[in-house]
């Protein structure tokens, strides 16, 4: 099997703070890794020194092949990043910045201009292109970011956060274009705060909380650990709630509970879903909210740390005061 | 997002990555000068920027010449202004160094020198690039000092070449000066302590020399400092080119302060920003 990241025992300290402690990953050639952890759980220092940005304290960590201490110029040749911390200049238009970036790429100038047009059509920025990027939206940014970061057709794409702070239809959006770059056979690593994302996105899950890898699992198999997805019923008029009840019980076998948003319950697959919603029409309950959920980051850190997310950036904030 | 949009791409990413055949110093080079145009056109898009280069020399000129020339040359505006304007020159030079640290500053913070590490270019070339686009600025500076001071009645004593060697070498000193202010900018937390501490070290350098005032008026502790201050030899190269006499022994000094500051000041930067998280 070939990994086009392998990284070994990273250690990196900041000061007092141990961002890093010991941090060992894998991830197969083509494939997605989602790297799942809250706030300065050790994500991006992570991403940081696998793209050559930040030298680790101690471990090794090979790219594409490349040793990133001993040969970090190969490994930017290899490798894009986006994320939180990659940018774009501001006071340059789209186009402008893509055709930087190609020329320091070494393309010549009529082929930057070339995959720069190519890459504006893809990423939908024909219009925007020739306007400063200060002027461009924030889902607008998002794409160029990723777009900059495409330009040298690299085979390991790092992706730092790509939607947070991104409205849910543009997060799909930003979804279809990671698949697209695995399909043309790219391998993606990419960090977030949202089970459903890495659950939608990855084949493989870290947990990573600390600056330690606490979980390494399929979606699937993390997702036995943590529990399984929770149905959302809530009927638009709150007499129908022992109704509805029944149905959920019917379907699942299991009680509901009573939560502001209406009632939940654990379900085991997707079909519960098409079920419920058949037996809520034939009953003629009209519901506001019907959603199958995946359990939240602050669920997994319970059910793998027997603690939530908040409590460890709690705890993070006592152990550095 | 279409999804012919998607399928259009198919195979956009898969080819491999451009390998150069282009040797690695002339690589460097092109990626410089690449970097430089960066700097250009955010110039262009940002005209306000120039205002430190030149609104900053007219207010210069005309404050000091009508406010204090009258009591510093005794009435004769007209003689001071002549004195003046050599010094208002090195005094901007110094000043507008400022703003290159304070724009590399920003552009760590904001994220596009991230962009820039992870690509497989020289390290240096994002500052190199950024110092020869300030070229621009300097050339401006010297052409509205120069065009302002004819404007209030400054005339070179000398011939054409001779100003047109004073503005290259005021030219040539700022972009020596200027990687002081890199070298704060990599250092500096903020972008606005890039511009305090910067502000701390460019008012006395500016003030304690020659550039408003002759130096035997001072006290004498103070005129040890002024003659060794780079930018009085910069403005007494500058004076001598433009209203004459001898200008070998201050070009020669002010030659050696560039060649003095690159050595400091240009490891110091690279290595700053080699070692900036």
């Amino acid at each position: 099997m070939e990994y086009a990241i392998e990284a070994e025992g990273l250690v990196k300290r900041f000061g007092d703070t141990l961002a890093l402690d010991g941090v060992d990953l894998t991830v197969r050639r083509g494939s997605v890794l989602g790297m799942l952890g809250p706030n300065g759980a050790g994500k991006t220092t992570t991403v940081r020194i696998l793209a050559t940005l930040l030298a680790a304290d101690a471990g090794t960590a090979r790219v594409a092949g490349h040793d990133v201490a001993s040969a970090p110029a190969e490994v930017r040749r290899m490798v894009g990043l986006t994320g939180q911390y990659a940018s774009v200049d501001e006071a340059l238009t789209g186009r402008q910045n893509l055709v930087m970036i190609g020329q320091l790429l070494d393309l010549g100038g009529r082929a930057a201009k070339a995959r720069a047009a190519e890459l504006l059509a893809w990423f939908d920025l024909g219009d925007a292109a020739d306007r400063t990027a200060k002027t461009y939206s924030g889902g607008m940014r998002r794409r160029l970011d990723l777009a900059a970061s495409l330009v040298g057709r690299p085979s390991v794409v790092f992706l730092d956060e790509p939607t947070t702070g991104l409205d849910p239809g543009k997060r799909e959006d930003m979804w279809a274009i990671v698949r697209a770059l695995v399909s043309d056979g790219a391998t993606v690593l990419l960090t977030t705060q949202y089970l459903d994302e890495a659950d939608a996105l990855a084949d493989d899950i870290v947990v990573i909380d600390h600056g330690r890898v606490i979980a390494h699992d399929t979606p699937d198999g993390l997702k036995r650990v943590v529990g399984s997805q929770t149905l959302t019923v809530r009927p638009a008029d709150p007499e129908q709630l022992p109704a509805v009840a029944e149905i959920l019980r019917a379907v699942t076998g299991s009680t509901a509970a009573r939560d502001p948003r209406g009632l939940i319950v654990p379900v085991a697959g997707d079909q519960a879903l098409t079920e419920t919603v058949g037996r809520l029409a034939t009953a003629g309950i009209a519901v506001t909210e019907l959603s199958l959920n995946l359990p939240s980051l602050d669920e997994v850190f319970f059910a793998l740390t027997g603690r939530g997310a908040d409590d460890s950036d709690h705890q993070n904030l006592q152990e550095a005061a | 997002m279409t999804s012919d949009a998607m399928s259009a791409a198919g195979g956009a990413l898969a080819l491999p990555a451009q390998v150069s055949t282009h040797p690695p110093r002339l690589r460097a080079l092109r990626h410089t000068l690449v970097l430089a145009k960066r700097g250009l056109i955010k110039t262009i898009h940002t005209p306000e920027a120039l205002i430190d280069v030149t609104l900053q020399p007219i207010i210069f000129l005309a404050m000091f010449t009508y406010i204090f020339g009258g009591a510093i040359a005794h009435g004769s505006q007209q003689s001071y202004l002549e004195f003046l304007l050599p010094g208002v020159l090195g005094q901007t030079i110094a000043m507008g160094g400022i703003a290159i640290g304070v724009n590399l500053n920003t552009d760590i913070a904001t994220g596009i020198f991230d962009r820039f590490r992870s690509l497989p270019i020289a390290r240096s070339a994002p500052l190199v690039g950024a110092v020869l686009a300030d070229i621009v600025r300097y050339v401006v500076l010297c052409a509205v000092t120069l065009g302002f001071g004819y404007a209030l009645g400054f005339r070179a004593h000398t011939g054409v070449l001779d100003v047109l060697a004073a503005c290259a070498l005021a030219t040539g000193f700022a972009l020596c000066l200027c990687w002081a202010s890199v070298f704060v900018g990599m250092i500096a937390r903020t972008s606005g302590s890039v511009q305090g501490i910067m502000t701390l070290i460019v008012l006395p350098l500016s003030f304690g020399s020659n550039t408003f005032v002759r130096t035997t008026t001072m006290p004498g502790w103070l005129q040890s400092f002024v003659k060794v201050n780079p930018l009085t030899h910069l403005v007494d190269a500058v004076r001598g080119l433009l209203l004459g006499g001898p200008v070998a022994s201050d070009v020669l000094w002010t030659l050696m302060w560039m060649g003095i500051l690159l050595l400091v000041f240009v490891p110091l930067a690279l290595r700053a920003y080699r070692r900036r998280v």
